[in-house]
């Protein structure tokens, strides 16, 4: 294990045999081209790389209205296999159309096996959290076979980062601008998504490659609904310097901000709980999102809420393992 | 000829049948559930071979849909009133993928207030969205409509979804003698569905729905949709005339009834111009020279063949079930758009709002139309619009207002 996180317990053990231990191991083919409109730093393209570069060229993306959907501007694709547009609220209905279409056309010999495609859902969190819910919930409760990435960067981002369902307690977004910051709290979408009892959904971000990887090559290999959000860094958004999108990942992940985990068969496993939790204002304070928290002053109040939210949940974990 | 009586839905669900549709994303609501249940029935019980899936809603539905289409099937779906206005930015959105289907919808007014009963308003939503316009008046027009429907948008000249509109109740729940074709005709009549190259497949990637940068790559496409919208027109004849042969069934863009040598004409869509048919009937006995001017197509607009229908007509009484707010009847002003500044074309228009939400058009209705039509011509001047509606009508409603207001009153002494 790196330093800095648990030894996993045994019960918490990665059951599947993975080809992705080490980062040596990660593919290196870069299958998404180069040269996309995306912001310089964009942590949303660094999962989305990395994810393409597991699930390959035998897909087509579904993708709902975000940052994401200007990957594809007419006549260039940075994609080596199929995309559709869809609409902010429904991509996972095309992504059903697209699947029932091809079932069809199985079953009925008109393509072979292997012509056949995996179907990937692209979406922002103002889609996955939001308006795209409904959509959601029918394709999971329909035992759809597909898989839905969210690039979560906390805010309607491809707009300018209004607030949206994502977006966490107390960040300054264009829509909150006052003193204390977003009133609302991020929307669970992992127990919301877990609730329905899909094949799969898991936690990534492109940060933390070996356990992405792990995770999309866990995903390809199960057969109904798998989804997967990916915590993405946001330096316009977030309002820091691209340089800094994976020290931020990291402290996303080492202040217990993003846990890392994963839900399958009724359990869920956290894949990476960082053993000594660094206290959460190593990761506010490096977002421009966050600086009315410690300037003009230190907002105490504030600060200690969103910290004791982390120790709360994380408390909920260790003593879900107990019993 | 075995004719079998059955319901405007049933027709419809039997068209879908009939066309061999693989594929029925679905959603209820009333009135059309009854086709979605009829392929259902018929799916569970063997005797269709096709996929449905109920979506979460219309919206869905028309993603759905549309993506289905794109990936290489026959597609089918159905929906009414309130659900065609849920789908609607995906109706707008899935004609540019030029990826062909068919919708049917059964006309229902829309909110505010809520009713089940029909007008146009729900379907001429859809007016501008790309989709083309197929409106019925019979049972067994809705049946041929839809195989007609599916030669004409997937021609590859066209290469669009088409919506075929049947009215609530008086269609829907109606039930007419229908033949039903012999599946081997209808087959022979629309061949399998050839997707073309638009279809997601390994191997030959296919990016759909792009974005565009800047207003003249924007406009390329969008007029590239006009013109195949355009160029329906002509594929509709053709297919026409070929389904009239087959199946001895005409169905021209325009229908034109006992308009030849009539001087004043009805002009309306649906199912309601089978009372106008009636009132010409009567009109003609009493010695006026009234016909009936009816366009199937609406989507494209078949503005040659209305013109050379209503060309040396003294005056058209257009019958609009729908009304747009702060302008009047919508069917006015396409037609006049359609006549204006040209030689010969009847000089009066004369627009009727009627139908509105289910009300009926009385046999004496379309009379006073005509009436009202011919002494406007006779002084040589428009009349401004009309809205169909009784003295009693009033009355009754004057009646419910007078019980609203004494509840009102009573839960305030109370």
């Amino acid at each position: 294990m790196e330093s800095g996180f648990l030894e996993v317990p045994e019960e918490m053990s990665d059951e599947t045999i993975t080809v992705y231990k080490h980062m040596k191991d990660l593919p290196s083919s870069r299958l998404l081209g180069a040269g996309t409109p995306m912001c310089a730093g964009c942590g949303g393209l660094l999962a989305i790389h990395q994810i393409y570069d597991i699930l390959g060229e035998k897909t087509v993306f579904v993708n709902a209205a975000g940052c994401m959907t200007l990957l594809t501007v007419y006549p260039h694709t940075p994609f080596r296999g199929s995309w559709l547009y869809t609409a902010m609220a429904s991509a996972p209905a095309g992504a059903q159309g697209v699947r029932d279409a091809l079932d069809v056309q199985l079953a009925r010999g008109r393509i072979k096996a292997d012509e056949d495609l995996q179907v990937v859902v692209l979406t922002g969190d103002g889609a996955a959290y939001g308006m795209g819910m409904s959509s959601t919930s029918g394709a999971i409760e329909q035992g759809l076979d597909f898989i839905y990435v969210c690039y979560d960067n906390e805010g309607y981002a491809n707009t300018g980062q209004q607030s949206s369902p994502a977006t966490p307690h107390g960040a300054r977004t264009s829509t909150s601008t006052g003193a204390q910051g977003f009133g609302g709290y991020k929307k669970d979408l992992f127990a919301i998504w877990a609730a329905h009892r899909p094949a799969y959904v898991a936690t990534v971000i492109g940060t933390e490659p070996v356990d992405l990887a792990r995770k999309i090559e866990k995903a390809k290999g199960l057969k109904g609904p798998r989804l997967i959000i990916a915590l993405s860094p946001c330096p316009t958004g977030w309002d820091f310097d691209p340089r800094e999108t994976v020290e931020i990942g990291h402290l996303a992940v080492k202040t217990g901000i993003w846990p890392l985990k994963e839900y399958e068969n009724g359990k869920v496993t956290h894949t990476r709980p960082p053993s000594r939790r660094a206290p959460v204002e190593e990761y506010l304070e490096k977002q421009g999102r966050f600086a009315h928290l410690f300037h003009p002053r230190r907002n105490e109040a504030l600060l200690a809420e969103i910290q004791a939210r982390v120790d709360d949940y994380w408390a909920g974990v260790e003593e879900s393992h107990l019993t | 000829m075995t004719r079998t009586l059955i319901t405007g839905n049933a027709a419809a669900a039997w068209g879908a049948r009939l066309a061999g549709a693989e594929y029925v994303p679905a959603f209820p609501i009333t009135p059309q559930t009854e086709i979605i249940e009829t392929l259902a029935g018929w799916i569970d019980a063997g005797e269709m071979d096709c996929r449905l899936v109920t979506l979460e809603s219309e919206h869905s539905m028309i993603t759905a849909a549309g993506a289905a289409a794109s990936t290489g099937v026959r597609v089918f779906s159905a929906t009414s009133s309130q659900g065609l206005l849920y789908a609607m930015e995906m109706i707008y959105a899935v004609p540019g993928y030029r990826a062909p289907f068919v919708l049917v919808n059964v006309s229902r007014g829309v909110q505010t207030p809520v009713t089940l009963e029909p007008d146009h308003n729900d379907v001429l939503a859809a007016r501008d969205s790309g989709f083309l316009q197929l409106h019925c008046a019979t049972c067994q027009e809705v049946l041929d409509s839809i195989l007609i429907a599916y030669r004409l948008a997937e021609d590859h000249r066209v290469r669009l979804p088409a919506l075929v509109n049947l009215d609530g109740f008086y269609l829907s729940f109606t039930r007419e003698p229908v033949e039903i074709p012999d599946p081997a005709a209808a087959g022979r009549f629309l061949p399998p569905y050839d997707p073309e190259s638009t279809r997601f497949h390994a191997g030959e990637p296919v990016s759909q729905g792009v974005a565009v940068l800047g207003g003249a790559y924007y406009s390329y496409f969008r007029y590239q949709q006009h013109l195949a919208a355009q160029r329906a027109l002509a594929v509709y004849d053709e297919v026409a005339a070929e389904f009239a042969q087959q199946f001895g069934r005409r169905y021209d863009a325009v229908e034109a009834y006992r308009s030849e040598d009539a001087e004043i004409v009805f002009f309306m869509i649906g199912s309601f111009s089978t009372k106008a048919k009636d009132a010409v009937d009567r009109l003609r006995e009493a010695g006026q020279a009234v016909g009936l001017v009816r366009p199937r197509l609406l989507r494209p607009f078949p503005a040659e063949a209305l013109r050379r229908a209503l060309e040396g007509k003294k005056g058209v009484a257009v019958i609009d079930q729908n009304l747009s707010m702060g302008m009047g009847g919508v069917l006015h002003g396409e037609l006049a758009a359609a006549l204006y500044g040209r030689a010969g074309m009847p000089p009066v228009l004369a627009s009727f709002i009627g139908g509105l939400g289910g009300r009926d058009i009385a046999a004496e209705e379309f009379c006073e139309m005509a009436a009202v039509t011919r002494r406007a011509c006779t002084e040589g001047s428009t009349p401004p619009p009309r809205l169909l509606y009784t003295a009693d009508e009033l009355r009754q409603m004057r009646k419910l207002q007078t019980v609203a207001h004494a509840e009102r009153m009573e839960g305030k002494t109370t």
